[in-house]
């Protein structure tokens, strides 16, 4: 039998994320609002948002809200998952490209996963969390 | 610039390997490379440690297995998710094409069941745009994949009977490789009924939790030719990145830096035309899609066609293509930071004819290919082997 000797010394890594240079995100989700940087140089909008442009090395960004009309591009439905997760039934990740070309990754909210579809129409929501944040999930639009 | 050639190689047994730390798991494969080479570690002029860790209790690989493996020599760990030992590999051919050293040695070694199977697949997912994807969407491995393959599969009319074929294949040569984690063979039913993991994708849709090791030791033309008498180069890598949210990706149906990185490798190593020029192609099929996808990044089929390549057979060791002799990921185990080193083993052992039977692939143009993708399309090392001078 194989000697084993389980670890005294637990860690638990809880991560603190400086998220102050896009803060403005986060007030438009409180909001009600999804908003993506845009350079104001070169005009490439930015999702997940960022305060640099690396596109034309510059660091002017202002802020504009997203459509929430979008179209289906791929899913998945997240049978086993991960331990933090456990307590959520299987949800479902999907990737829509909304009408300003960028595309977003997030939950998509549905009773039948039957319905789900390339190409379907969805609506991109702020939604309010159990564990009380904000974040944005999309929703069927047909 | 100098050219580098492997000398000794050697692989450790895949598995859940619970006997051993990850020092003695590294001896594994370090010790049958030295002997493989007839060099001893006073030789080793620098050594790279492939390896992802988190999972496993020692942060410095490189340092500890160094020691435990008696070198003198300068070292670091490398880091490219799945395709960490790829990049140990970079570092060794480096040293040595630029001159830098005579003699380096690149090990993979990763020890993932030291963590209970549910922490590794919290780790595993982590692996991507941490807060936009994992922090909010709770993402794993098998889920990212699984958007390639639920728009491959409706784009390009395969099913999920298609991705079988790639698992059955791994299984027969895993059964073929008494290395492998997996020794049997599988049946259509057992891929096709067991449970899903994250839809489309089933558990023999995916590669195992792996423990395992690998190594190789490289040296310059020159000093190769002395050690051995059949040296295997490195005529080339190519490598690339991809974003890091799967949201910046243009499509979802190939890899985009599994496609530059093979360009940029086959520009370097000269090859015109990738179907004509490799006796064996070792890929990343971490999942049967990401072989399916790899196929055509690789420019081996067109676009939506490499389905075809596995409903027709072609790629078995006796095929037109063949790919994964060694039972692949998916069936030897993919011990993330040994699999570049893996691969590498598998090419060298195959190009000198010593694989085992039923899976010795014919060697007639004397090249073979490695492709390590590292998380879902993050990092793509493509490298080019042949034996000849
Ligand atoms: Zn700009």
């Amino acid at each position: 039998m194989d000697e084993i000797f389980f670890d005294k010394r637990a860690l638990e890594l809880k991560y603190q994320m400086p998220l102050g240079k896009i803060s403005e995100f986060f007030k438009g989700l409180e909001n009600g609002k999804i908003m993506a940087s845009k350079c104001v140089d070169c005009n490439e909008i930015y999702f997940p948002p960022q305060a640099n442009c690396p596109n034309c090395i510059k660091s002017k960004i202002e802020w504009v809200e997203l459509s929430s009309d979008a179209i289906l591009e791929t899913y998945t439905i997240i049978n086993v998952k991960p331990t933090s997760f456990l307590k959520y039934p299987d949800y479902v990740v999907v990737i829509g490209k909304l009408k300003e070309g960028v595309k977003v990754l997030s939950w998509l909210e549905i009773d039948d996963f039957k319905k789900i579809r390339i190409g379907m129409k969805m609506k991109l929501k702020v939604v309010k969390r159990e564990e009380n944040y904000y974040t944005y999930e999309f929703y069927p639009a047909e | 610039m100098n050219r580098a050639a492997i000398v000794g190689i050697g692989h450790s047994k895949f598995g859940k390997r619970m006997d051993v730390s990850i020092n003695e798991l590294a001896w594994e494969a370090v010790k049958p490379a030295l002997d493989d080479s007839g060099l001893s570690q006073n030789d080793i002029e620098f050594h790279a440690v492939g390896n992802l860790g988190f999972w496993s209790e020692e942060l410095l690989p490189a340092v500890t297995v160094g020691e435990y493996c008696g070198f003198n020599s300068g070292s670091m760990k490398t880091e490219a998710a799945c395709a960490s030992g790829s990049a140990a590999l970079k570092v060794a051919y480096d040293s040595i094409i630029s001159g830098n050293t005579k003699i380096a040695m690149a090990i993979g070694v990763e020890k993932m069941y030291n963590s209970p199977n549910p922490t590794v697949i919290e780790l595993i997912g982590r692996a991507g745009n941490y807060f936009w994807e994992f922090e909010n969407f709770g993402l794993t491995f098998p889920g990212y994949y699984a958007l390639y393959a639920t728009r491959y599969l409706n784009e390009y009319n395969a099913s999920e009977y298609d991705l079988c074929l790639a698992s059955i294949k791994a299984h027969h040569y895993g059964s073929l490789n008494p290395n492998a984690q997996f020794q049997k063979e599988i049946s259509y039913e057992d891929c096709i009924n067991s449970k899903y993991i994250a839809w489309p994708l089933k558990l023999y849709d995916s590669s195992p939790i792996t423990d395992g090791a690998a190594a190789v030791i490289l040296a310059s033309d020159k000093v190769a030719k002395k050690i051995t008498d059949t040296p295997i180069y490195i005529d080339a890598q190519g490598y690339a990145t991809g974003s890091a949210n799967l949201s910046r990706r243009e499509d979802f149906t190939g890899l985009n830096a599994s496609k530059r990185a093979a360009e940029m490798a086959y520009k370097r190593a000269g090859i015109d035309d990738p179907k004509k020029s490799f006796d064996l192609f070792e890929v990343h099929d971490c999942f049967t899609i990401a072989e399916v996808m790899a196929y055509e990044d690789l420019g081996l089929a067109k676009k939506g066609k490499g389905v075809q390549l596995l409903r027709e057979g072609q790629t078995y060791h006796d095929g037109k293509f063949p790919t994964n002799s060694d039972g692949g990921l998916k069936a030897k185990g993919h011990p993330i930071g040994a699999t570049g080193i893996s691969m590498a083993v598998e090419i060298a052992k195959q190009l000198r004819n010593e694989a085992e039977k039923g899976r010795q692939v014919k060697v007639s143009k004397g090249r073979a290919l490695s492709h390590n993708v590292g998380g879902t399309g993050h990092y793509a090392y493509v490298t080019i082997f042949s034996r000849s001078d």
